[in-house]
């Protein structure tokens, strides 16, 4: 069974050549069938592989398969192998699985666009691109899928590319993670001249016994990897691209940037955790890097009207999470909040895509209002989505997976009260900010009539993933309410088990009961603000406009890197413009545009002129002749 | 009866060849182009000649065949540019057909 594994990749870029290829001329049904069922069938790979894998697992921690060999030269092999792992399992699962329901949510949703072929082969090549990347058995195949789902990401983003804007947010979105990009190849070419390989389990296996902890080689290594990561995954300080990625359409969103591609940077440092043990230092920025991001984006995504947003800065900040818990050495519960993450993350962005679909494309959440009567199944659905993200104890998946990293991120060596209480800060807004979304959106006046474009394609998904965002925590049942760790437990095969070093199962029920408040606070506080007093939320608004607007503006980091960058390169290439060089190229171009103008003048059209022409060359080639 | 010198052939080719190429060169009316043009030609078939009996060669001749079967077909093919060129500009002024300039 597990030799199949080849296919799973395989059937998404299978799909996204019949449909660029064939697509112009197929019916939309045929597209559709063709592009959400290659996701499909995948999906039913997975699930018999998962199955398979879970029973070898006590023998095997990892399955590899040779392919073919990719470059062969001497000194450097680089085969095209997968390496399956419970770590990589998690993620062809979600994968596939919330993708294919992104795909089908799709069918319905881009039904009255243009280029819905274009659509459906860019997602399936990004399926295909995101399984490579998490399949890939060293590191360049894992690059080679890293920028096949930058270049998914820019087309998607730019779907639309009509409107200017759109293209605008594409380039950036393309150019800011390139910036992180460069730093990882670099990374990958230092790990390469160390350890004469670029396979991942041999690089993992070698690394300790090379290098000690903090050697510089390492630190430098693991520097250039964090800085592909913080590019892919939105982090500071190259997270200004997300927010502006939301111009694509909804179902990218949930997938590309919210479920899958934006984790990618979580799953490279997974991925190559040895390294990271190795450079205690770097796994502390790791840690800071998180938990400054999670304040930041939460108190962006406080302020801002657009509910798509909201959505972004929410998810720069729950991966900012998965950086902390990464950081603090609690690898399973980044992976554990990954896939929850991408459960009601992928939930909520279908579903404000339902709302948007259905007033107009409207993004504004002020100008909704009052929805939770006219939409009832996508109101249930986005609550319990919601609930999840705000973390609202014990019934939602979110509080499982949240609560896990803030109680590593207080009880592991590398943890600390400081980061635990960035992400109890942060826990806070994140159910504030989420709450008044839900308030603004569906509850008080309504202002809009719904179109009431509806079909199954769209229900299906949003029912399965909200039961995904209840059920999906009850794989993890913390010590202080059961003690059944499955989730953690498959993935230990892999990743090592933090060390506990401060408190027991005490101080973890103590700390729980704070964090299930300070949820509990925060949906108060938001219910306070925009379903009792709303007039209150203004007076504040205005009091407040200077900070009010530097959060909309997520910290001004636009603006600062327009001045700091942007500007400057623009200035310098202005005056480049001008420099000697091109003046000598531009010097070219000027004469033989001036000897075409003198040529062209001779072309009369006269025939009596060109006769002229002629004898006078004849009698000047005669005379030469008769004087030599 | 004695032979024509050479020199007297010659001059009265390059004469007849001068009288051509003026013809060509102001003439505008095409009928007195293609006229122009069948002097010269001839100017040069006789050039070959005069050279030809001058050594005493046939191949002098043989040109002058050659020309003459290019002249006529030039002159078939002028003629019916001509006409075409008459139907589109309504005259047959060389100057009228000058739209290909620049």
């Amino acid at each position: 069974m597990l030799h199949l594994l080849w296919l799973i990749p395989a059937l998404p870029l299978a799909g996204f050549l019949i449909l660029s290829l064939l697509g112009a001329r197929m019916n939309k049904k045929l597209i559709a069938y063709i592009g959400a069922g290659s996701i499909g069938i995948s999906a039913l790979f997975v699930i018999l592989i998962s199955i398979r894998f879970l029973v070898l697992l006590p023998e095997e921690a990892g399955f590899n398969q040779l392919l073919w060999s990719w470059i062969n030269i001497p000194g450097l092999k680089i085969n095209a192998a997968l390496h399956l792992d419970a770590l990589s399992l998690v993620f062809i699962f979600v994968i596939t699985f919330v993708g294919f329901l992104i795909h089908l949510y799709s069918t319905a949703f881009m039904k009255e666009e243009e280029g819905y072929a274009r659509f459906f082969a860019y997602m399936n090549l990004f399926i295909g691109s995101m399984l490579t990347l998490v399949l890939a058995d060293n590191l360049l195949l894992l690059y080679l899928g890293w920028e096949g789902v930058g270049l998914c990401s820019y087309l998607l983003i730019g779907f639309w590319y009509k409107d200017a804007g759109n293209g605008y947010a594409a380039r950036k979105a393309f150019i800011v993670t390139r910036i992180g990009d460069t730093a990882m190849f670099i990374g990958l070419l230092l790990l390469f001249t160390s350890f004469n390989t670029l396979n991942i389990q041999e690089i993992m296996n070698k690394a300790p016994d090379m290098f000690t902890s903090g050697s510089p080689v390492i630190i430098a290594a693991t520097l250039l990897l964090l800085g592909g990561a913080v590019g892919k995954s939105a982090q500071l300080p190259l997270q200004t691209w997300l927010p502006d990625a939301m111009a694509g359409p909804s179902p990218v969103s949930a997938l590309i940037h919210a479920a899958t591609m934006v984790t990618a940077g979580v799953y490279l440092i997974a991925r190559t955790h040895v390294l990271f043990a190795l450079a205690p230092g770097v796994q502390l920025l790791v840690a800071i890097i998180g938990a400054a991001t999670l304040l930041l984006a939460g108190f962006s995504a406080l302020t801002q009207t657009d509910i798509k947003r909201v959505l972004a800065y929410s998810t720069i900040s729950q991966i900012g999470y998965m950086f902390l818990a990464l950081g603090v050495g609690a690898w399973s519960a980044a992976v554990f909040h990954f896939m929850i993450h991408a459960f009601f993350k992928a939930l909520l962005f279908l579903a404000a895509g339902v709302i948007i679909l259905n007033l107009h494309h409207e993004h504004n959440m002020f100008k909704m209002g009052g929805l939770r009567k006219s939409m009832p199944l996508t109101f249930w659905t986005f609550l319990i989505g919601a609930g999840s993200l705000a973390a609202l104890p014990l019934v939602t998946a979110g509080f499982y997976s949240k609560d896990f990293i803030l109680w590593q991120a207080w009880s592991t060596s590398q943890g600390s009260v400081w980061l635990w209480a960035a992400g109890l800060v942060g826990a806070f807004i994140t159910a504030i900010y989420t709450f008044r979304m839900v308030f603004i959106t569906f509850f008080g006046e309504s202002n809009n009539t719904p179109e009431g474009k509806y079909s199954l394609a769209m229900a299906i998904p949003l029912v399965t993933l909200a039961v995904l965002s209840v059920m999906g925590g009850f794989v993890e049942i913390p010590d202080t309410l059961g003690n059944w760790p499955a989730f953690s437990n498959l993935l230990h095969s892999m990743l090592p088990a933090p060390v506990n070093t401060a408190g027991g199962t005490g101080t973890e029920a103590i700390l729980q009961a704070i964090a299930a408040l300070i949820a509990l606070a925060g949906v108060w506080i938001a219910y306070h603000f925009y379903i009792r007093k709303p007039e209150l939320a203004n007076s504040l608004k205005t009091s407040w406009n200077g900070l009010h607007r530097y959060w909309y503006s997520g910290w001004g980091f636009d603006t600062l890197y327009q001045t700091l960058f942007i500007r400057p390169a623009v200035y310098l290439a202005n005056i480049d413009k001008k420099d000697f060089i091109d003046q000598i190229y531009n010097g070219i171009a000027a004469f033989s545009k001036f000897l075409n103008r003198m040529l062209s003048i001779t072309q009369t059209g006269r025939l009596r002129w060109y006769l002229a022409g002629i004898v006078a060359g004849a009698i000047i080639s005669f005379t030469l002749m008769l004087l030599t | 009866m004695t032979p024509i010198p050479m020199d007297h052939g010659l001059l009265l080719a390059a004469i007849l060849f001068a009288i051509g190429l003026t013809g060509a060169l102001f003439r505008r009316n095409l009928i007195f182009l293609l006229l122009s043009v069948e002097i010269m030609l001839n100017a040069a078939g006789l050039a070959f000649v005069v050279a030809g009996a001058r050594w005493g060669e046939p191949d002098g001749q043989v040109m002058f065949i050659f020309i003459l079967t290019m002249a006529s077909v030039e002159v078939a093919i002028g003629l019916a540019l001509i006409v075409r060129i008459y139907h589109i500009f309504k005259s047959i002024d060389s100057d009228s057909a000058d739209k290909m300039k620049g």
